[in-house]
């Protein structure tokens, strides 16, 4: 042992460097979360977490394939591109279970005016009127099909 | 095989972390969804906005944001012909409920719809000290809530001011492009909510996208491009005072 003699402390300390590293490795494993660094220096796992999400806006599929009739009427008129949970709001609950929950008509008053409402500051093309001078009061779908609003266009009630 | 007792506590331990990333494996994914196909971003037709809150409003309900807190925001420029480079902005309650109707038509008024530009090379999550935001592989940039600390260096470092601290949550949050959503194969709520297609959802990886022909025949530009941020929210036909 000629050369090793009197180096036990020396041993002896890497004995315990290495008990250190290995606990140092062992508590790491448990501390960082399993995927992080699969894709980057993150939690790869959140991902599916918050691709997980419920959905509250069903999408237009989802009225396509029931209300075919109305969307008819919706394709051959102006609001074509409009979704109809832009004007009916979220219901996803409703595409999952019509029984579950049923959409409350939404007032033309109030919701024709969110986008008709004539102002300067919307782009000149777009329809606008003064609500007060266009109708006096009547409400807008008395004479519009909210669905496809133009008045010569069949759409008229 | 001769196993000492001490050889056996060395090994021990590090069999155990061994089999720990063996455990790990793989994280859930949507089953038809692959992140390596997509590279998602968003087109925004200013002239198509005509400032109805309706984004906003969709945006709220669908990711639960807190009233007085906005994942996407409309702002409304006045510019006037005597002072192009100070426009007045204004967004009352970040346009949810519209904006007061403009009757003189002194200058030009349009709306400039805002969200978080999902950058390639974003400020935001270079500057988190945790990992708790990312961009992922198909391009969102989103924050494991779980993993924030709530410390708000990204909300400081995102130069177009998408970020906040959730005021119940105490950790930060953003517009996810509603990740839950465009992994099923819908639209965001914000483009499912706009009834002029002022925005639009677009996958850039995707070669049938419309995107790809908007992009050649129209002038388009991301918002702050001398920040080098890689924005991926596209601008159609934006004013140069927009900030």
């Amino acid at each position: 042992m000629g050369v090793f003699k009197d180096a036990g402390h020396l041993f002896r300390f890497t004995g315990l460097f290495v008990l250190a590293f290995l606990a140092f490795l062992l508590i790491r494993g448990y501390v960082v979360p399993k995927t992080f660094g699969q894709y980057g220096h993150y939690r790869a796992a959140a991902i599916g977490e918050i691709a997980g999400r419920p959905v509250k806006f069903a999408g237009h599929k989802a009225c396509e394939d029931c209300h075919t009739d109305i969307v008819d009427v919706k394709m051959k008129g102006k609001h074509a591109h409009v979704n109809c949970e832009a004007c009916h709001g979220a219901l996803a609950k409703h595409a999952d279970d019509p029984t579950s929950m049923t959409p409350t008509k939404p007032d033309t008053a109030v919701l024709c005016a969110r986008c008709h409402t004539a102002s300067a500051a919307k782009p000149t093309g777009f329809p606008q009127v003064n609500p007060a001078d266009h109708s006096n009061g009547v409400p807008c779908e008395t004479c519009h099909n909210p669905h496809s609003p133009a008045i010569d266009g069949g759409g008229a009630k | 095989m001769n196993i000492s007792r001490r050889r056996l506590l060395i090994l021990l331990p590090a069999a155990a972390v061994a089999w720990e990333s063996v455990l790990a494996g793989t994280p859930e994914s949507s089953p038809n969804y692959k992140m390596s196909e997509h590279w998602w971003s968003m087109l925004i037709d200013i002239p198509k906005c005509i400032g109805c809150g309706n984004c906003v409003r969709a945006c709220q309900i669908e990711n639960d944001v807190p009233e007085g807190y906005f994942r996407t925001w409309v702002e409304r420029y006045h510019v006037t012909d005597e002072n192009m480079t100070s426009p007045d902005v204004m967004s009352p309650n970040g346009g949810k409920d519209g904006f007061p109707s403009v009757m003189e038509d002194h200058g030009k008024y349009f709306f400039v719809p805002k969200l978080c530009n999902h950058c390639a090379d974003s400020p935001c999550t270079q500057v988190c000290p945790v990992g708790a935001t990312f961009v992922s592989p198909d391009g969102v940039v989103l924050i494991d809530q779980k993993y924030c600390l709530g410390c708000a260096y990204c909300v400081q470092a995102c130069p177009y001011g998408c970020r906040y601290i959730h005021p119940e949550k105490r950790v930060a949050d953003k517009c996810t492009l509603c990740y839950h959503r465009i992994t099923k194969g819908l639209t965001t709520a914000c483009c499912e909510a706009c009834p002029t297609g002022a925005r639009q959802l677009a996958d850039l990886k995707n070669p049938n996208d419309p995107i790809h022909a908007f992009l050649k025949t129209h002038s388009v530009q991301v918002l702050k491009p001398q920040m080098a941020t890689g924005a991926k929210v596209y601008y159609n036909d934006l004013d140069g005072s927009v900030r």
